[in-house]
């Protein structure tokens, strides 16, 4: 329990708020209610396990709601031009791999500041998207796209497991694998971890280009959810999974952290929103709410003492 | 690993030959040579700024050379860096600690030691057991599980000496490993450094505290201005030898404490207590022109007691005068206002902003001074910073020079002028020397004991008894977060205060220690 006291003030709060929308609006737990839920948030929880690591390894991405988009519509535009359905999931990685390993190598070879760096692919990724689709979006795609062809419930169960799969596989790496630690030297002291025989660079690198991979992965199992792929997809998308990830309890300074919070994060300003309106508040209050949660999350940061290097600072002075 | 077979060959475990390296157009290293046998402690000195940890950052590749070459075991090391060097046998216990805050003292040890296999899976387990085994084998009662951020200065020492130890290494390096270590630990150490030295480890020694050395090294290299100066047996040199050869000249005192006219009382402490940091019923009076040195282990509540005078961790309980008036001392804000200044123990972490210029770094805590209601005064700003840098003896090109590209000493005048600058009565120095090379030691001192003279009270915290010794007109001793007794200038001997930072009470008068330690604090 101690353990998880970081993404405890999340769960308890995640906790509240199912409990008080069972009293007051069962209907919000039908199953085709939350089986919404989860198809809807299953993308975003894919960019916020991305964007965990990114995290704890000391970077930030700005740019993964641009990176969506061009993901969302060359998804598209491959199945057009008859790209078959089976080759689109490695495509599409690797389109997103590709535009994270630009932010990999700027940052991480370079070691420009990543929030400078993917503000300014945030704007030239969807720039760069709007010049060349002038706005229009992908429409006749093949009968097959949607759904991948599977029929709506398998692709719904489909989406949702290969979420939480990514889920378990990055948290259980995380945790035991010699890279993920290395990420979790990294963002805790790169200096330090250089000098244990770690090289920070290749680990930041290789980080971004898996944020870019979830990114792609994310973007094509949205795009089958619907009849044709909106030019415009992803706005926004950054502060979704930046405030899931910080109310889940990782460290914004690196170092600190797990998917588990992340998680329930995500859960909760994921259902937030469509909780309100079950309870009968106007849902113009989301946003509101959502950043209440995200100051508690931070509050609950310095009362709970998880600010490990201020810590240290005084206990050294 | 790449390597490449040299023909010359010397039967030294490690060489380095002809290492040149500057930064910035500063020559840092200007064909330095070392060689390390097997089986040897190999002291390092110089005064800093010498080269030491440049050459040591070289050995260890997180450095690379300008030119010369580092061979092991005669052949040459190619591509240097931190993960060769792993890979090679060389470790190294850098001087500030390298560890990772979020992580645990386990993970921390397994970091240094395991080569990153990225995509295997990790054994905590073994990682646990094999760091319990390193921390007793050092005698730190430390936690495997417990987080590196919780640990105090001291204890992260430790975790970084019991990493090198697990690295059997060929070479280890260690910078000042003891800097921050109490008498106990420090003597664990060197019971481990015997038995790595007669397991045919090499290993690079660095430390200011000249006494060490006679009883742990079996031989000396001394660095001036980045050359070797020499390398000889440890034998046979005795304290003022090693000073002569770091400094290049004789220095007839290290400790020239002159006396001074003592005023009236400046600071009293009446039975101050801050359950906080287990400060307890402390009571100490300063007078102007008096220097009261305050010994004591590691832990012992001295840097709290500090810390609570200047309001960072405030009392709850007994009364703080400055110049005989009551006062609260609520924050650090509220004791510089009542004319307490403190130069912290972390020079780099607390006592100076590394980034910014001399200049910004001496007026900090002069801020309110220095500007009015129109913006900082900038003009004098400069002025006060040229002030300092000339009265101190800074060693600059500009005072607009970030201060992260001075020496430690250097680094410590400007800290020590930042408080100047607060024109303080009461000014309390914690490890005022510590890790700074002899020489800029002695201008302190000198600079102490002017202040002294000009009517500022000090409260001084030294681990280094010599120190306390030399400085000190009144020496209180502490233990357990309170004080255990006192001295005047006269009656104090290194035996009766450390009996009495030890905790033996009732032994402080006759407490004997045998052998080289004693023999070599008289050196």
């Amino acid at each position: 329990m101690i353990r998880y006291k970081r993404e405890l003030a999340a769960a308890v709060a995640y906790a509240v708020l199912l409990v008080v929308v069972a009293v007051t609006a069962p209907g919000f737990f039908s199953a085709g209610n939350l089986r919404d839920l989860a198809v809807n948030n299953a993308p975003v929880l894919l960019i916020a396990i991305g964007m965990t690591i990114v995290i704890l390894v000391g970077q930030i991405d700005i740019s993964v709601g641009s990176q969506f988009a061009v993901a969302s519509v060359a998804a598209g535009w491959l199945a057009k031009t008859g790209v078959p359905i089976s080759m689109l999931l490695p495509s599409v990685l690797l389109i997103g791999a590709a535009m994270g390993a630009v932010n990999g190598f700027l940052v991480g070879r370079l070691g420009l500041p990543s929030i400078i760096v993917t503000l300014a692919m945030l704007v030239a990724w969807r720039d760069g998207l709007r010049w060349v689709t002038q706005g229009a979006w992908v429409q006749d795609l093949p009968p097959n796209f949607q759904w991948f062809g599977l029929g709506q419930t398998v692709a719904q169960w489909l989406i949702v497991v290969s979420a939480l799969t990514m889920l378990v596989i990055f948290g259980w790496m995380l945790r035991n694998v010699g890279a993920g630690r290395a990420v979790y030297a990294v963002g805790s002291d790169g200096e330090a971890a250089r000098l244990a025989g770690i090289e920070p660079r290749q680990v930041i690198s290789g980080v971004f280009v898996l944020m870019g991979a979830l990114v792609g992965l994310a973007a094509l199992l949205n795009a089958v959810r619907f009849s044709n792929v909106p030019a415009n997809s992803g706005l926004g998308l950054e502060l979704k999974a930046i405030a899931a990830v910080v109310v889940g309890g990782t460290e914004i300074t690196g170092g600190r952290g797990r998917l588990v919070g992340t998680l329930i994060g995500v859960a909760l300003l994921g259902t937030i929103g469509t909780a309100l309106t079950f309870v009968g508040i106007n849902p113009f209050w989301e946003k509101a709410i959502q950043g209440v949660i995200i100051l508690g999350a931070l509050m609950s940061d310095a009362v709970l003492g998880r600010v490990g290097r201020l810590r240290m600072a005084e206990k050294t002075l | 690993m790449s390597e490449q077979i040299a023909s010359s060959h010397s039967g030294a475990v490690l060489a380095a030959r002809n290492i040149s390296k500057s930064f910035a157009g500063v020559q840092a290293l200007k064909d330095a040579c070392l060689e390390l046998k097997a089986g040897e402690v190999h002291a390092l000195i110089g005064e800093n700024g010498a080269g030491k940890s440049t050459l040591i950052k070289i050995i260890t590749g997180a450095v690379q050379a300008d030119s010369g070459e580092i061979t092991l075991k005669g052949q040459t090391i190619v591509d240097h860096s931190p993960r060769v060097a792993k890979g090679l046998g060389i470790a190294a216990i850098y001087q500030q600690p390298a560890l990772f805050p979020e992580l645990t003292v386990a993970e921390n040890i397994a970091l240094g030691l395991e080569q990153a296999k990225l995509w295997l899976r990790i054994n905590w387990g073994r990682r646990r057991r094999r760091a319990a085994d390193l921390l007793a084998r050092v005698g730190a009662k430390i936690d495997p599980d417990c987080e590196a951020s919780e640990l105090s200065m001291p204890q992260q020492q430790l975790v970084e000496i019991a990493r090198a130890l697990g690295a059997n290494a060929r070479v280890l390096i260690m910078d000042e490993p003891t800097a921050s270590l109490s008498e106990e630990d420090t003597q664990n150490l060197f019971a481990v450094i015997r038995q790595l030295r007669a397991e045919g480890t090499g290993i690079i020694y660095v430390s200011h505290r000249l006494e060490e050395l006679s009883i742990i090294a079996d031989r000396v290299t001394v660095l001036r201005d980045g050359r070797t100066i020499d390398s000889r047996p440890m034998s046979g040199m005795n304290r003022q030898q090693l000073i002569q050869l770091m400094v290049g000249r004789e220095l007839s005192a290290v400790f020239p404490k002159k006396s001074a006219e003592v005023g009236k009382v400046a600071l009293e402490l009446r039975n101050l207590c801050c359950s906080q940091t287990g400060i307890r019923d402390v009571n100490v009076t300063v007078r102007a022109g008096e220097i009261v040195g305050v010994a004591g282990l590691v832990g012992a509540g001295r840097t709290e007691l500090a810390r609570t005078i200047f309001g960072l961790t405030p009392a709850d309980q007994g009364e703080i005068l400055v110049r005989g008036e009551l006062i609260e001392i609520s924050s650090p804000r509220r004791a510089v206002e009542c004319g307490i200044a403190y130069v912290p123990e972390d020079r780099r972490r607390h006592g100076v902003i590394p980034e910014l210029p001399i200049s910004a770094n001496i007026a900090l805590a002069s801020l309110d001074r220095l500007s009015s209601s129109l913006g900082m005064d900038f003009k004098r700003e400069t002025e006060i910073a040229a002030d300092y840098t000339r009265r101190l003896a800074i060693k600059t090109p500009a005072i607009f020079a970030p201060v992260a590209t001075l020496s430690g000493g250097n680094q410590q005048k400007v800290a020590l002028s930042r408080w100047l600058a607060t024109r303080p009565s009461v000014l309390i120095l914690d490890e005022p020397t510590q890790g700074i090379d002899v020489a800029a030691k002695a201008e302190i001192h000198g600079l102490m004991s002017e202040l002294a003279a000009q009517g500022v009270a000090i409260l001084m915290i030294s681990s280094e008894l010599p120190e306390i010794l030399g400085m000190s007109d009144r020496i209180t001793v502490m233990y357990g977060g309170t004080i255990v007794g006192s001295f005047g200038r006269t009656e104090a001997t290194q035996e009766k205060i450390l009996a009495l930072a030890l905790g033996h009470r009732e032994l402080g008068d006759h407490y004997r220690f045998s052998g080289t330690q004693n023999d070599s604090l008289q050196a």
